[in-house]
């Protein structure tokens, strides 16, 4: 099977949908937040009542403008929606409006990483539409329940040229397409409550051949993890299949993830005519660059500008700045943080070490750590003069500082009893204790093994619970051992 | 004894205590009731009209100086304009047992005006029909001579209008279902701009020709009315934001100002024109230059094509808006158990629409999809862009243009229902209105050697509905000289 794998090439084009965070809908004032009582976010024209019009959301056009912005697309001047026509229950209006001619946003690509290199994932096209309601049909054995609150609610699709080569990558397109959405604050990036949502167009052909192979198209993939496995069980598949001589038919296949397979759902041939045409009802789209140039001004700096400046003005290492990049809060608490203390480095670590691991351990969001940057760039400080120690930072001020800010690391480090102490006498006193403990290393130390003083100094720390000045242990054991 | 010519004197005899809102409606719903054979309306709110009657005239009497444009003004809307917590149908049986929850725009701006909603009317399904035979409810009689068809498909709110059932009605125009009916009927039919009045609340025939108008007794209640309804609305976003004339006063303001006018060569020349609507324009023009307007005969070799064009296009259109009575949220659903989706919706909607709203449907899927879409869809909406650059054109040059209404006066029932394209055909002269957007309006001049009335047809520049009414109120005039 391995052999038969490098005989081939993948590939792979990724349809992602990412559900506008917009407080109304695309086309009506009703609610389009997530997670209400089934049915209440409905209108007479979200329920396509008799006699209802559309109005397009100005805030989702500026969304998805963003969006092609930070994908480096040409944005439209023109563009219109169109009618997708096709009967569903969750479908009110009989057709979805959406833009099949002209999207309003064009070409443009996105940056992955894989394996240490960097590529740019070739878009074809941004477009707009609006999502349908929900089918549920598992609550009850003779019925389908119906709710409408998702139905008109706003959706960019993003849609990449067949120029994927792995689940790899398509793991990591997606991975950065949720990143910038969040990034740029027009998509939670929820996979599983549907924000975000992928289908992935695959195919494979004898390396070298031009012609692209038959296609299949995977939807359900509901978390980017499922996307890579989906892809990764297809390929094995169509690999299996061509190897065994079979055809492989286009079709439409569906990923269980609890079986790990794909199953299909119908061929080409049962395809919809969805009987496209201009949406009359709607005004066309006319941008001006003025309009385009005013939401550039509203988007923040995107993730590969700062990962510049972090190296570049900051000194940071590359690995850092990605590290604080991968999200928009850390960037941002960094900057922050960064204007009250030039320790950077210091800030960095404190930012990807034990502040994320706080956020991950109580499973909450970054921004959503009660922390303010003047708390972490007190700390940093106390540690630089000496007051305490990174380990005692993190361990007994950083907790007490959480939800709690008015106060200072210096505080707390007062009042818990955490100051490094540089009191020698009782200093000594457990110098004399840690060397008790350890005569052999004494002698040992004593006949030359310099190397021994960390032991020693640690030993005094771990006695002292973390109290000992470092600093001036070592100079009063380097003095008492002679 | 109540009886009405006009909603101005019916306005003044109110302030001057002649009469009440009360006994007007009264007088109408008299009317309604001796002429129920010709089976204009499909409901009447007698009950909740006389109410509001009355409410209006306490209002009136504690507050004489601030009554609304429409004080009292007995309304009929045609059954595809929507009217809160009232039954709507749009004449068909898939719209089975809705009751509509939100008010049109237009309906709600009657409303605030003071005027009273009597009824709603009749008219062929979806307003798809060129003589009312298309209802589901059965056909509306032309009150004149009740052997012929009243026209379509607002035929029972221009018969409300003929037959003294109420002041005004409003219907809707896609391709001349308020001027031609209004024609057949021997009163003023009023289309607006493409855009002048909101949408909103109005059930959707095809988007992009649609609009609500205006039938009345004189050109001044249309004007006025449709001053109360036209303008911006924050639901439609098709509606244009110019600002909206003063129409009724510049009617009055009388200016002797001479029109420029064009008239097509084509259209007066068809074939397919009846004689003595060829003959009866020509001794209006003549009339009209000896009143000192300049009427010239211009060529306009699209005649044939607009047709066509009309019915690509608004089928395509209705395909699709006529999606959503699918039987899922509301109105008719096959009472038949045990079908699986696909013919759940085909049962549903097979038994809801009737034939011609079926056929249009079906016409219209055929030109969307895939692989007839250019030759159809896209060349039809070519030659609509063709349309509207070669009017733009005339109107550099013209103020106005007239028009016949009709290739013949109102004909007799089933006389076409055996031939569609020729019953398509006879709409050539209304529904160039629509493919272009502007306005329109019948005005009832003439009476044929059948007994029959028929109009002429003014049709102005976009928005330009101030000159195409103060000309067609002087057009008016000279008639009644």
């Amino acid at each position: 099977m391995s052999d038969a794998k490098e005989k081939y090439e993948v590939v792979i084009g990724l349809e992602v949908h990412a559900q506008l965070a917009t407080e109304s809908k695309l086309f009506c004032g009703d609610s389009a937040s997530f997670g209400a009582e089934p049915n209440t976010h409905v209108s007479p024209i979200t329920l396509a009542h008799p006699g209802t019009l559309p109005k397009t959301n100005k805030k989702a056009v500026e969304y998805a403008v963003k969006m092609g912005i930070a994908c480096h697309c040409e944005i439209a001047p023109f563009t219109y929606f169109s009618r997708k026509n096709y009967f569903y229950p969750d479908l009110p209006k009989g057709y979805q409006v959406s833009q099949n001619v002209h999207p309003i946003c064009d070409k443009g690509y996105i940056t992955i990483h894989t394996n240490g290199t960097k590529r740019n994932v070739l878009l074809d096209h941004i477009h707009l539409e609006d999502d349908a309601g929900k089918s549920i049909h598992d609550l009850y054995p003779d019925y389908t329940c119906i709710d409408l609150n998702r139905a008109g609610t706003p959706l960019i699709e993003i849609v990449s040229l067949p120029d994927m080569h792995s689940a790899e990558e398509a793991f990591q397109y997606v991975t950065e397409i949720r990143r910038l959405v969040r990034w740029i604050g027009i998509c939670d990036g929820n996979m599983e409550e549907g924000s975000l949502r992928c289908d992935a167009n695959v195919s494979i052909r004898l390396k070298g051949e031009i012609k692209l192979g038959t296609k299949v198209e995977v939807k359900n993939l509901n978390s980017i993890r499922n996307v890579k496995r989906a892809i990764e069980f297809e390929v094995e598949r169509m690999i299996k299949m061509v190897e065994n001589g079979e055809k492989i038919i286009q079709q439409t296949r569906s990923y269980d993830a609890d079986k790990n397979i794909t199953f299909a759902l119908r061929d080409k041939e049962e395809a919809n005519d969805y009987r496209y045409f201009p949406e009359p009802d709607l005004a066309p789209i006319e941008l001006t660059e003025k309009d385009v140039q005013r939401i550039k001004e509203l988007l923040p700096a995107l993730p590969q500008d700062l990962q510049a400046d972090f190296v570049e003005k900051y000194g940071l290492s590359a690995y850092d700045a990605e590290q604080l990049t991968l999200e928009k809060d850390t960037a941002d608490f960094f900057l922050q943080t960064a204007n009250i203390s030039n320790q950077y480095k210091a800030i960095a670590n404190w930012i990807t070490g034990p502040l994320r691991q706080l956020a991950n351990d109580q499973q909450i969001d970054f921004s959503q750590l009660q922390m303010a940057p003047e708390q972490i760039a007190g700390t940093i400080q106390i540690i630089d003069e000496g007051k305490v120690n990174f380990s005692i930072a993190s361990s007994k001020i950083l907790p007490a500082l959480l939800g709690n800010p008015d106060a200072t690391a210096l505080d707390i480090a007062t009042k818990e009893n955490l100051l490094q102490t540089s009191d020698t006498g009782e200093l000594e006193a457990w110098i004399d204790e840690a060397l008790a403990s350890m005569p052999d290393k004494v002698k040992e130390y004593q006949k030359g093994k310099k190397g021994l003083i960390g032991l020693f100094v640690g030993q005094v720390k771990k006695i002292s619970k973390g109290k000992a000045d470092p600093k001036i242990t070592t100079e009063l054991l380097q003095q008492k051992l002679g | 004894m109540f009886s009405f010519s006009s909603i101005e004197e019916y306005l003044r005899d109110l302030l001057h205590g002649r009469t009440t809102c009360k006994e007007a409606v009264q007088y109408f719903l008299d009317n309604i009731s001796s002429a129920q054979h010709l089976n204009a309306f499909l409901e009447v709110y007698g009950a909740e009209a006389l109410q509001r009657a009355a409410e209006l005239d306490q209002q009136r009497q504690e507050n004489p100086n601030s009554i609304g444009k429409l004080h009292g003004v007995v309304i009929g809307l045609k059954d595809v304009i929507i009217y809160k917590n009232h039954k709507l149908s749009a004449a068909s049986k898939v719209l089975e047992g809705y009751e509509a929850v939100y008010n049109a725009t237009a309906v709600e701006r009657l409303l605030a005006e003071g005027a009273i909603v009597i009824g709603r009317q009749n008219c062929d399904e979806f307003a798809m029909g060129s003589s009312n035979e298309n209802s589901a409810f059965g056909k509306v009689l032309n009150a004149k001579d009740n052997t012929r068809v009243p026209g379509g498909s607002s035929g029972g709110s221009a018969v409300a209008v003929q037959a003294g059932l109420c002041m005004v009605s409003l219907g809707s125009d896609t391709g001349g279902s308020v001027r031609q009916p209004a024609d057949f009927c021997g009163i003023v039919g009023l289309k607006p701009s493409y855009g002048r009045v909101s949408r909103y609340g109005l059930i959707a025939y095809a988007s992009s020709f649609d609009q609500i108008g205006i039938f009345g007794h004189n050109v001044a209640d249309a004007a006025l009315v449709l001053e109360v309804v036209a303008g911006e609305d924050e639901f439609d976003s098709t509606v244009s934001n110019e600002p909206v004339g003063s129409y009724v006063s510049n009617i009055k303001s009388n200016s002797d100002k001479k029109y420029k006018i064009a008239c097509f060569r084509q259209a007066l020349e068809h074939p397919i024109l009846d004689a003595e609507i060829k003959t009866s324009i020509f001794n209006t023009i003549e009339k009209l230059k000896s009143e000192g307007h300049e009427i010239e005969m211009v060529d306009f070799d699209y005649l044939d094509y607009i047709v066509p064009t009309y019915y690509i296009l608004t089928t395509a259109e209705a395909s699709s808006n006529l999606s959503r009575f699918d039987g899922v949220r509301y109105g008719h659903r096959t009472k038949e158990k045990n079908v699986d989706l696909s013919a759940f919706y085909k049962k549903s909607r097979s038994e809801g629409f009737g034939i011609e709203v079926q056929k249009r449907i079906m016409l219209g899927s055929f030109v969307l999809s895939a692989g007839y879409f250019d030759a159809y869809f896209t060349k039809a909406q070519k030659v609509r862009q063709l349309l509207k650059k070669a009017t733009k054109e005339i109107f550099s040059q013209y103020d106005l243009l007239i028009m016949p209404t009709v290739t013949a006066p109102a004909f007799r029932f089933g006389e076409k229902s055996e031939d569609p394209i020729e019953m398509y055909l006879s709409d050539i002269y209304t529904v160039f209105a629509n493919l272009v957007g502007i306005p329109a309006i019948s005005l009832p001049l003439y009476q044929h050697s059948n007994g029959m009335p028929f109009g002429l047809q003014v049709l102005a520049p976009m928005f330009k509905e101030d000159e195409m009414l103060q000309f067609s109120d002087k057009v008016m005039e000279i008639k009644a000289l």
